[in-house]
């Protein structure tokens, strides 16, 4: 039908998020109806400007925060005009008309013009160096000036402004964040949170000035500093203001559309004009005013119901209840709703404070009014949906604080529990079971443990991320027959821990497998595949030099030194130190790949060369030609030292500040060839653009100008978990002195199978911390234990079995029978 | 014909060419036959290929009369083959004597 008439002509004003959320929403109704133009003040396609945070700490680049491309306004037919703005709307001649003097009619006209920084009346804004946290344009300034100048000042303490300071600190700026209320984030986070968040950021190296009001910015030819009303200076070369945002009504008002703090809309987004309707942070909804996507995106989608249908049914744009999160890598943070308790409010409220870990829930009429997490927002999902459904919790009020596992085992699931999941919810992401694989086998097969569960339907048998999902539905589907689990022993073997374990294997002397299951009762006559190899590393530690290490107890990978593949060959990865090689290596490499016809050759993500497809009988020759060039086990298959990978660093990267190759390289000739409870990653980057990535390994490095920065505690594997900050050193010597005592706590204390970062989950970042920077005496002795054991350790395990005469038996054949 | 005059037994070596709880392997006409040996010293063989996806049995671990698959860590019986529940699946086993201290294994002429 709308192809006989006229298209009707749309204009909107902001090319932003709101905006082309509309114009999409709009497409997806009735893409024929109009006839589309959009003007942008800035001179960009539609992106995403969320992500601007990102690209400040240089986790994205811009073109990776590209919306829709030029083409999608070309496949739509949609007009733009980036880098034009409108200046006017005549209302009864509807037009609009842009700074170039383009006029444009409209019939209907959509304003998302988002909103404004705020800027106090303050002496110096316009020096050269000062900007706002809001576009493209003052992001670009921002990286800029880190890449000329040293200090940064921040002035405003929330959301924008913490996410800017940790951009420029991780561009290599020191940055000082003025603010002015005594606690941070007030308006997402309650004093406490406020205060633990402080902390890490601290702790990270942001320097705050608490109830600081900013009264000049001075500077002769660009800005130099800040001056505070109490008479505190701070130098700086760059002043990003970020106290605040303010809808920009201001072509509204021009053209006299009802306006308040906002432009007013009612719920179908309409102004006080029918004709012209208005989205994004620009309007006021309700007495209400937004500054976060999801309103806008719900604003967007009512809207566009309205202007693709005149009279569209539904109830229109009712409000949003709003969540906050902070874009900082590694601060667990959550907050919504009204989290200051009223008179007729309760709260309930959590504090672990070894593990750092914060929680607040306020209550009223027995609904959730507001949530405040910090640390651990593992049910923040499930808090959210509570609070915007307006659940009843009174029920199991009891158990709220402690999440929903825990709701779920009280029995008395909330309606968002695992209870009301369809049937087709997809419990395990890895190996693809749906809930109703797991309750009908639980039912069919009267399973009672998880542990039957994960046999019978492999759900949770991977990485374990929805462990508490399946343990949530056994309890769910058998009601109160449901066994807990006893405390963990360590395998079906044994129904003591592996703490248990350890200590008893040191205060009773036990230096052999069989003398440790004897003694301590073990139930089976030689254990398990999950305990032997458990406790050859548990006597290994305990017993440098003196323990007889035990092939059989070991994996395969270990026993063959190679690593396994599916087809039953292996792979060969040596090591290449600090992830550099040279000529003479990849020439032998080259040369063993084409004497031994090895299939296939590959980069790893761990700086170094796998050759794949070798057969077990050709692995002992493969190393010894590896051998005669230097090369030795890259140990590619061990619960073991890994790669320490590293960047070019100051030797030869124009931002580096010290020598982070030869740094690593130091710190891999003296840690390779040590066993762990699992595998070890280590890298060094020159600066903190961080190219080695070393805020994601066990044991991460970070050049400074005054030093190094030594992270611990990341993984990148399964569960992300990003390094946390153990303190900074000066020298090369303190890096390896650290390194190897924070090694060997890790070795002495952490289960068998728990890589770092579930590790110091568990004992908290405080403790190691008490352990390693904090106890000086004790930090000797420990790197002095991690290198007595290196004596034994060091010891390639290739040389040891590459061919002289004739192969270790464990590479021949027992016999051929044909 | 009787079924022990159909059969052949191969010698594959002594018992103490096999690491205790440890397998070697015996290349056949028929694919690897992986040769495990307990920590009680008896000897079992089986197709060295897993029920489950065709893992290298002999490079697993040896606990009791068990061996776990390198792979992704099915028990097998070694007396069987049978995999442990809830897994279902069947090495094929093979029969072994002991003669004076050697290992043979015997493999029918047809199919076993
Ligand atoms: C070869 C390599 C992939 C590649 O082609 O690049 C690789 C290959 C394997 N990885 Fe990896 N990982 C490789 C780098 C990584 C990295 C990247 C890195 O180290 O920077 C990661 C993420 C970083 C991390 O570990 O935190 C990584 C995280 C994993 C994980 C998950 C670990 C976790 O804590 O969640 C596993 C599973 C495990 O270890 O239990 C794994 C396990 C494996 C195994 C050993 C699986 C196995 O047991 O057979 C793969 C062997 C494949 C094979 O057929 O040989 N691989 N793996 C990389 C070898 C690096 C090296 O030079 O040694
Ligand atoms: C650094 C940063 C991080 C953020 N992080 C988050 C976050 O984690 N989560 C979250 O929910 N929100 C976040 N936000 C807020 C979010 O980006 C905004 O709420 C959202 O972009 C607002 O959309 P909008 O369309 O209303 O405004 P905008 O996206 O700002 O779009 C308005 C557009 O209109 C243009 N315009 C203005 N006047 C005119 C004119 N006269 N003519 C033509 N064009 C004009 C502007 O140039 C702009 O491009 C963040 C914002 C920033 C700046
Ligand atoms: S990610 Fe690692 S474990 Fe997974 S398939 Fe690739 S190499 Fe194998
Ligand atoms: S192949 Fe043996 S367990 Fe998968």
């Amino acid at each position: 039908m709308n192809m006989m008439h006229k298209k009707q002509r749309l204009a909107v004003i902001g090319n932003g998020m709101a905006g082309m959320r509309c114009v999409e929403e709009l497409l997806k109704r009735d893409a024929l109806r109009y006839r589309i133009t959009v003007f942008g003040a800035e001179p960009h396609t539609n992106y995403d400007r969320i992500m601007l945070s990102s690209v400040l700490a240089g986790e994205k680049e811009i073109d990776q925060i590209v919306i829709n491309p030029l083409s999608w306004y070309g496949e739509n037919e949609i007009r733009l005009f980036a880098g034009d703005g409108v200046v006017a709307v005549d209302r009864t001649l509807k037009t609009v008309t842009a700074e170039s003097g383009r006029v444009e009619p409209y019939d209907k006209l959509l304003i998302a013009t988002g909103s404004r920084p705020i800027v106090p009346p303050i002496p110096g804004l316009d020096l050269p160096g000062v900007c706002a946290f809001r576009d493209i344009a003052d992001i670009e300034q921002m990286i800029g000036a880190s890449e000329q100048y040293k200090r940064a000042i921040v002035i405003g303490g929330g959301l924008l402004g913490l996410e800017a300071a940790n951009g420029l600190l991780k561009r290599g700026m020191s940055v000082a964040v003025v603010h002015l209320m005594d606690t941070l984030m007030e308006r997402q986070l309650d004093p406490v949170a406020g205060g633990l968040l402080q902390r890490e950021l601290d702790g990270r190296g942001l320097n705050f000035f608490m109830n600081g009001q900013t009264e000049e910015i001075f500077g002769e030819t660009r800005v130099q500093g800040v001056r505070l009303a109490d008479g505190r200076e701070i130098p700086g070369d760059l002043v990003v203001m970020a106290i605040g945002i303010r809808p920009n009504v201001e072509l509204a008002k021009k053209c006299d559309l009802d306006i308040n703090r906002g432009i007013i809309v009612d719920d179908t987004m309409r102004t006080s004009d029918r004709d012209i309707f208005a989205v994004g942070e620009c309007v006021e909804h309700r007495g209400r005013t937004y500054g976060l996507v999801a309103p806008l995106y719900e604003m967007a989608k009512i809207c566009a119901e309205h202007l693709a249908e005149d009279n569209a049914p539904g109830a229109g744009y009712t409000g949003s209840v709003l969540s906050t999160k902070l874009k900082v890598t590694g601060v667990d943070l959550f907050s919504a709703g009204n989290f200051i308790p009223g008179e007729d409010c309760s709260d309930l409220t959590f504090h672990d404070s070894a593990r750092q870990v914060y929680k607040k829930l306020v209550l009223r009429d027995g609904r959730l009014e507001g949530v405040v997490l910090y640390g651990d927002v593992a049910d923040s999902g499930w808090y959210f949906e509570l609070l915007r459904k307006r659940e009843d919790v009174t029920a199991y009020r009891d158990g709220l604080l402690f999440g929903q596992n825990i709701v779920a085992a009280m029995g008395n699931a909330p309606k968002t529990s695992v209870a009301d999941l369809p049937g087709d919810y997809q419990i395990c992401g890895c190996n693809g079971v749906c809930k109703s694989t797991i309750t009908d086998t639980i039912a069919a097969k009267s399973l009672t443990t998880l542990d039957e569960v994960r046999a019978h339907t492999k759900a949770s048998a991977s990485c374990g991320s929805c462990t508490h999902l399946v343990e949530a539905l056994l309890k769910v589907t058998l009601g109160t027959t449901f066994e807990e689990a006893a405390p963990a022993g360590m395998c079906k073997c044994t129904p003591l821990t592996h703490e248990d374990v350890r200590r008893r294997i040191k205060d009773e002397a036990l230096k052999s497998i069989p003398a440790a299951m004897s003694a301590l009762g073990w139930r089976t006559p030689d254990g398990c595949a999950s305990c032997r190899p458990a406790l050859n590393f548990y006597l290994l530690c305990a017993w440098p030099g003196e323990y007889h290490d035990d092939a059989q107890s070991r994996f395969i990978n270990e026993r063959a030194h190679a690593n396994i593949q599916k087809d039953g060959t292996f792979s060969v990865i040596p090591r290449m130190w600090g992830g550099t090689t040279n000529a003479r290596e990849l020439r032998a490499i080259a040369d063993v790949v084409d004497k031994y016809a090895i299939p296939a050759v590959k980069l790893t993500g761990g700086q170094r060369i796998d050759m794949l497809g070798v057969s077990k009988q050709q692995l002992p020759a493969v190393w010894r030609d590896l051998n005669a060039a230097g090369m030795v086990s890259g140990h590619a298959y061990g619960k073991a030292l890994r790669t320490v990978k590293t960047c070019v660093g100051s030797e030869w990267c124009r931002f580096g500040v010290q020598d982070s190759t030869a740094m690593g390289i130091a710190l891999e000739k003296m840690t390779w060839g040590s066993w762990h409870p699992h595998k070890v990653k280590l890298a060094v980057s020159g600066c903190p653009r961080n190219c080695a990535e070393a805020t994601i390994k066990d044991f991460g490095v970070i050049a400074v100008e005054s030093g190094w920065e030594l992270l611990v505690g990341g993984n990148g594997g399964i569960k992300l978990r990003g390094t946390e900050l153990l303190c900074k050193v000066a020298t090369s010597a303190e890096v390896l002195e650290y390194c190897g005592a924070f090694l060997q706590l890790y070795r002495e204390e952490a289960r068998y199978l728990d890589r770092t970062a579930p590790w110091i989950e568990r004992v908290g970042l405080d403790y190691v911390k008490t352990r390693i920077v904090e106890d000086e005496t004790g930090r000797k002795a420990l790197y002095a234990r991690f290198l007595y054991a290196q004596k034994f350790a060091q010891i390639d395990p290739w040389e040891q079995n590459a061919v002289q005469d004739k192969p270790k038996a464990e590479f021949r054949l027992l016999a051929e029978a044909n | 014909m009787s079924e022990a005059a159909a059969a052949i037994w191969f010698d594959v070596g002594t018992i103490a060419d096999i690491p205790k709880l440890g397998a070697r392997v015996v290349a056949s006409r028929e694919g690897p036959i992986a040769v495990f040996r307990t920590a009680s010293d008896r000897i079992f063989a089986l197709r060295d290929k897993c029920p489950h996806r065709g893992g290298p049995l002999s490079q697993g671990i040896v606990h009791g009369e068990h061996v776990t698959c390198p792979l992704h860590g099915w028990n097998i019986a070694l007396a069987t083959g049978q995999a442990t529940a809830p897994d279902i699946g069947c090495a094929a086993a093979i029969t072994v004597r002991i003669e004076a201290g050697r290992i043979q294994l015997r493999f029918s002429p047809s199919a076993e």
